[in-house]
């Protein structure tokens, strides 16, 4: 994987506006951004609501995917691109999501919606209308998803990335700060996890920072290229985005995401925790 | 809309005693920015979140104990950046102008 595979710019999505195989599509932490205007043609994606199964803690099935998917208007064979609010934070999970059901034309736009607002580009309300398919996902993709107990026997063995704020990581702020900080959970952060802010990963605009940026930001937090790498955050959207940098642009083998990330691990019983600025030891 | 509202949104269901809260309204020549982005630096400048305008401009942070820094981005506008000190139980008002 690579820049030019795993990234649109905002020019090519304007270019490619019309095409029936590229099917845009907006996914946001405020699902009703959508709704007060989106790309021309975009069509959209509730991360709570579509994604979520509802009952147990987890993604939906194969077979509910499937289903969404088809009603949504979405070929196996469409090229998918994603963008949304928050710096892509949840685009960059769906476009994780999706990678992890098997799905092969994956993009992000570059910059998500933040980009494209600032560029004054086009958004409509206009109600989009995909005919109907027939998708089918594949097998879910585990290799590129961490559960807690991989995480556990992780600590101290491979490259483990905490890429929430600071004030976060150290224990001060238990959720980013456009969210109300009562939470169930303790605050801190696995022991032997590096801080690499997602947000270093980004340009002011929301787009990426170049590849050789990139790799110097990771080289620098003392990222191992030789171990496998398990990046989180507190729900695992920002570290989607990490995810992304890490597998999708620079192309880096074995990077996990653990979505179940602070929210699960800072509630479970008796498990390692570190608080303060520096990772701690095993 | 005619002009902009004072201060950042309702707090009315805010647990305002156990946050500490940095809210406000960007504005340009009086009148609210909607399409604004505003970000919350720590004290060392790294970001920690960033929200989007509401319509009426309006934006709110629930933040920790200390020094920060807004920097508000909007269309057609240079960054803009607000010093801001917050307190827990306390709403701190940013007027910010872009």
């Amino acid at each position: 994987m690579s820049r030019e595979t795993a990234l649109v710019t905002a020019d090519w999505v304007e270019e490619n506006l019309n095409d029936p195989k590229v099917v845009l599509v907006e996914v946001d932490e405020d699902a009703e951004a959508y709704d007060k205007g989106h790309i021309p043609g975009a069509i959209k994606l509730d991360w709570k609501k579509d994604l979520q199964d509802g009952v147990r803690h987890d993604f939906v099935t194969k077979e509910k995917l499937e289903a969404l998917l088809s009603a949504k208007g979405v070929g196996n064979d469409d090229t998918v691109v994603f963008y949304g609010g928050n710096n892509n934070w949840f685009a960059a999970y769906a476009y994780w999501y999706l990678k992890y059901y098997g799905h092969d034309n994956l993009r992000l736009l570059d910059g998500g919606r933040k980009k494209w607002e600032l560029d004054s580009r086009e958004l409509t309300t206009d109600v989009v209308d995909r005919a109907a398919t027939t998708y089918t996902a594949k097998d879910a993709d585990t290799s590129i998803r961490a559960f807690r107990d991989e995480v556990i026997e992780s600590i101290g063995v491979k490259n483990l990335i905490d890429v929430r704020s600071p004030d976060e990581y150290a224990g001060r702020l238990l959720a980013p700060a456009h969210l109300p900080q009562e939470q169930a959970q303790i605050g801190g952060h696995i022991p032997t996890a590096g801080n690499v802010p997602w947000s270093k990963a980004a340009n002011d605009d929301g787009t990426f920072r170049s590849d050789e940026e990139l790799k110097a930001l990771y080289a620098d937090a003392g990222l191992d290229d030789a171990k496998d790498t398990i990046a989180y955050c507190r729900i695992g959207e920002r570290s989607s985005h990490t995810w992304f940098v890490l597998k999708e642009i620079l192309g880096h083998d074995n990077v996990k995401n653990y979505d179940g990330s602070w929210t699960e691990y800072g509630a479970l019983r008796a498990v390692p925790v570190a608080l303060g600025d520096e990772p701690g030891a095993a | 809309m005619c002009g902009a509202v004072k201060g950042g949104p309702s707090l009315e269901g805010v647990d305002v005693a156990n946050e500490a809260v940095i809210q406000g309204v960007v504005t340009r020549d009086g009148q609210p920015v909607g399409n604004a982005y505003v970000r919350l630096l720590d004290r060392t400048g790294e970001f920690t979140a960033e929200v989007p305008t509401s319509a009426t401009g309006q934006f709110r942070f629930f933040a920790g104990p200390g020094e920060w820094t807004l920097r508000t981005l909007a269309p057609k506008a240079v960054s803009v950046d607000n010093p801001v000190t917050a307190a827990t139980g306390v709403v701190a008002e940013v007027a910010v102008a872009v």
